[in-house]
């Protein structure tokens, strides 16, 4: 009687309902959100405390400060891309959907770029003007941190399966991860420099593009790979 | 599925679903491996391990909205209060899940089976934290289950009669 009325959905379908619930949980967990975002703000905001306000030397490290804070801000949020479902069972039952578990991996690392990632991009032309950057060098940076973001989602995807259930697992993930977010950083802080000194940001952009389409086909298998060890 | 603790009836239960590898032999389900069909496999199959896998900061109904789409399907509208009631656990729909008491997240996490699809129900302890009158109505959801030609392996400690169907019973040894 109860297979009556079964409905069968497409796993574009799936895929929103793990980026609906993700997103209602952060609605609901205002804290989880804000947090990183914070951090950014007052990393970024520690570096003219720290030097002093010399304009033409904070200009120079500008892009690279934002970089780096962005980078730590979103690796604060990562340990928890798996660590809740893991603990309460969810990530079993994800793991014998028949959805494809790697399309709920990449979900899972979209909700985590548009929820610890695409507020960095926003929050950072704020910053930008604490630095004195002007406004092309300010839309310059904005639009590599919109590249490079979901980079940091997908590739820190990996490093957070793998930690899942390890004692002390937010040291080690960042050991693991850091490493591997370099060339993001090279190539993110890079494009604003040169465009500060002249030349074309199109090689750079391209490089953060092809780094981000290299991420999006390989890290969601490498991440799926990791949670059925670390579901073992 | 019987057996002392420890001699492995839940490492077993997550081969069955191939949660966990199997060191030797094979797992066949329809006469094929479970490793070549997975997504087919997986689509039949309804686990329910000692874990609940409630999202404790969402509601009732939201998580148990979120395994129907795991299941790949969208539950009926009105389906959803009517297997709570059914549960024992009606009108708590839009209640988060935090604050229930642990049966009561045991029957929430049970509605599941009902929910589903699934011919193959594999279930860890299902008895566990339930009442007898919630021991009684599991009883009779998979008698019911079993009519329908759907097939469950359970682990227990305690023994339950489920009418009227032959339980074949494996007795895990050191």
């Amino acid at each position: 009687m109860k297979l009556t009325h079964i409905k069968p959905i497409g796993l574009g379908t799936v895929m929103l309902a793990i980026l609906r619930r993700e997103i209602s949980l952060a609605l609901r967990q205002k804290g989880e959100v804000l947090t990183p975002l914070m951090f950014f703000v007052v990393i970024a905001s520690l570096f003219p405390l720290g030097v002093g306000p010399e304009s033409a030397l904070l200009m120079r490290m500008a892009p690279g400060v934002l970089w780096v804070s962005a980078l730590l801000a979103a690796m604060l949020s990562l340990q928890r891309l798996f660590a809740s479902d893991f603990a309460d069972g969810s990530l079993e039952q994800m793991a014998l959907s028949s959805t494809p578990l790697t399309l709920l991996v990449v979900a899972k690392a979209l909700s985590h770029f548009l929820l610890s990632g695409l507020p960095l991009v926003l929050m950072a032309p704020v910053l930008g003007l604490q630095f004195g950057l002007d406004g092309p060098s300010l839309g310059i940076l904005m639009l590599t941190l919109l590249l490079g973001t979901p980079t940091l989602s997908l590739v820190g995807s990996i490093g957070a399966a793998l930690t899942l259930g390890v004692r002390g697992a937010g040291v080690l993930l960042s050991l693991l991860i850091l490493p591997l977010y370099i060339p993001v950083l090279i190539f993110g802080a890079g494009a604003v420099e040169a465009y500060a000194s002249g030349l074309g940001v199109s090689g750079h952009l391209s490089l953060l593009a092809a780094l981000l389409v290299l991420a999006l086909f390989f890290a969601p298998f490498a991440t799926t790979a990791a949670l059925k060890i670390s579901l073992e | 599925m019987a057996g002392a603790n420890g001699i492995g009836k839940t490492s077993l239960l997550r081969m069955l679903c191939g949660l966990a590898p199997v060191e030797s032999g094979d797992i066949l389900w329809n006469g094929t491996s479970i490793r070549s069909q997975r997504s087919a496999f997986q689509r039949d199959l309804c686990y329910l391990g000692h874990l609940n896998a409630l999202q404790e900061s969402m509601t009732v109904h939201e998580n148990l909205a979120f395994a129907a789409a795991l299941g790949g399907f969208a539950p009926a509208p009105g389906q959803i209060p009517d297997i709570l009631t059914r549960f024992g656990v009606g009108g708590r729909g839009e209640h988060i899940v935090r604050h229930l008491s642990q049966g009561q997240k045991r029957r929430v996490a049970l509605s599941r089976l009902a929910l589903s699809p699934a011919r193959l129900w594999v279930l860890d302890e299902p008895f566990v934290a339930m009442d007898e009158a919630g021991i009684r109505m599991l009883a009779q959801l998979i008698a019911q289950h079993l009519a329908e030609g759907g097939l469950v392996v359970l682990t227990s400690h305690q023994p339950v009669e489920i009418d009227a169907f032959p339980a074949q019973i494996l007795e895990l040894r050191a």
